[in-house]
């Protein structure tokens, strides 16, 4: 049972959200705003998250968005994991989120709830950060439309009242070579201990990595380091691991000396395969 | 508290409750409807002893807020009546103490419903969602292969 109350706002429109989000704060209802909802029912259970409203915005027609024009493919933050996986619009970007969670939680999940999730892994984003996509916001200011790897530092950073309405990712990016590997403790189910999503384009490999740090991450530092066809493959990945951000989790999945090797055999794998063109 | 009258469509009857918001489908379904056959494993969404169908998507209710459930069709154990799998689950032992049988045959029936002819890889994606504690996995397997492959009986 979640042990406090809180009011539940549907909304239609971005501006409606964007409203009913001032109008809650200014009465001190601290909002919040519900795409999937897991996180905020599961942490609400438990009093790590405490608010007295929120705000779903799977109403709102621009969440829910799931096509192409001449240049994009547009995904609405409201879309579940699965309803974007059983479209494959976006093979990585399938291929990445059918390993989160599992098949019947994913049915509830979303993307705009995954990337804007506080748990550490939120492997949706991945793939968005490799293939350079854009992220639309909505917030007081109106909508602003900013490329991933400028807003998402950590987390999306996101100004208060804001909120995420769409992802786009170019179309070059659905059909390019692409690995996405996960590796857990034990088994195939779990948290993971890391996962790396890894494309290639233009003959350059383009790498984010979630599991390693508390939050996921693109490095175009590291990237340098693995595109210098002057070195091996080891000797570039040994390069490129130096400049991983800090810290490195060490905790029940794994120590951080035990990530670490995994991530560069995992590395070692990825870059291997893409190379042979194997994929 | 703060209290919301709801219209629930389940196992294709409209029921009217009174619910907090913060109130969860399952809360809702065993406390409020007498629908105990969902049942209250983790709570977190990792057990899938909750499971029931929304729409023909299989959903943990301890992960939905009843508030979100108008508008929908939502689908309970109570809501199946002598479905293949059900028999299948008899016939071939997919039991042992029983919790987590109706958020198997739940996420079975709608694995059925949405991939008549699903393959081994599909079967395991979707049955991750479940935890057996008594680890009868090799019997729950069966009973739907045996459901996958003669969808007639």
């Amino acid at each position: 049972m979640i042990p406090f109350d809180f009011e539940y706002y549907k909304p239609k429109t971005i501006q409606e959200s964007v409203d009913l989000f001032q109008t809650l704060t200014e009465e001190g209802k601290h909002p919040v705003f519900f795409s999937g909802g897991t996180e905020i029912i599961t942490l609400g259970r438990i009093n790590h998250l405490y608010t007295e409203a929120v705000i779903d915005i799977r109403d709102i027609p621009a969440c829910k968005v799931m096509e192409f024009d001449e240049h994009y493919l547009y995904l609405g933050a409201g879309r579940s994991l699965t309803e974007i996986e059983d479209a494959n619009y976006f093979p990585l970007l399938t291929a990445t989120s059918k390993e989160i969670a599992d098949h019947t939680a994913r049915n509830k999940i979303t993307l705009g709830g995954n990337i804007c999730a506080n748990i550490f892994y939120r492997e949706a984003v991945l793939p968005l950060l490799i293939s350079d996509s854009q992220v639309f916001i909505g917030g007081p200011e109106g909508i602003k439309a900013e490329p991933i790897m400028r807003i998402f530092d950590k987390k999306l950073q996101l100004k208060e009242g804001e909120f995420l309405i769409q992802i786009c990712t170019e179309r070059k990016y659905l059909g390019v070579p692409y690995v996405t590997v996960k590796k857990r403790k034990q088994g195939d189910t779990g948290y993971p201990l890391i996962t790396v999503a890894v494309l290639k384009i233009d003959e350059n490999i383009n790498v984010a990595i979630s599991g390693l740090c508390p939050f996921p991450f693109r490095s175009e530092q590291m990237e340098t380091y693995l595109n210098n066809s002057n070195y091996s493959i080891k000797e570039r990945i040994d390069l490129a691991v130096k400049h991983i951000p800090d810290p490195i989790l060490s905790d029940t999945e794994g120590s951080s000396e035990y990530r670490l090797f995994v991530l560069k055999n995992t590395l070692l794998d990825c870059l291997t395969e893409l190379e042979r063109g194997n994929m | 508290m703060k209290l919301t009258s709801l219209m629930l469509n389940i196992n294709g009857e409209d029921r009217t409750v009174i619910v907090r918001p913060a109130d969860t489908l399952l809360e809702i379904l065993r406390e409020k409807l007498g629908l105990t056959g969902s049942k209250p494993g983790c709570l977190n969404g990792d057990c899938g002893a909750c499971t029931v169908m929304v729409n023909q998507r299989t959903m943990k209710s301890c992960l939905m807020l009843g508030v979100e459930g108008e508008g929908t069709e939502i689908t309970t154990i109570e809501g199946l009546k002598g479905t293949p799998i059900q028999q299948a689950f008899v016939e071939n032992f997919a039991f042992q103490c029983g919790y987590c049988t109706p958020g198997f045959i739940m996420n079975s029936q709608a694995l059925i419903q949405a991939h008549p002819n699903a393959d081994d890889e599909k079967i395991k994606e979707w049955l991750e969602s479940n935890i057996c504690r008594c680890t009868g996995y090799e019997e729950i397997e069966k009973a739907i292969m045996s459901v996958i492959k003669n969808p007639g009986t």
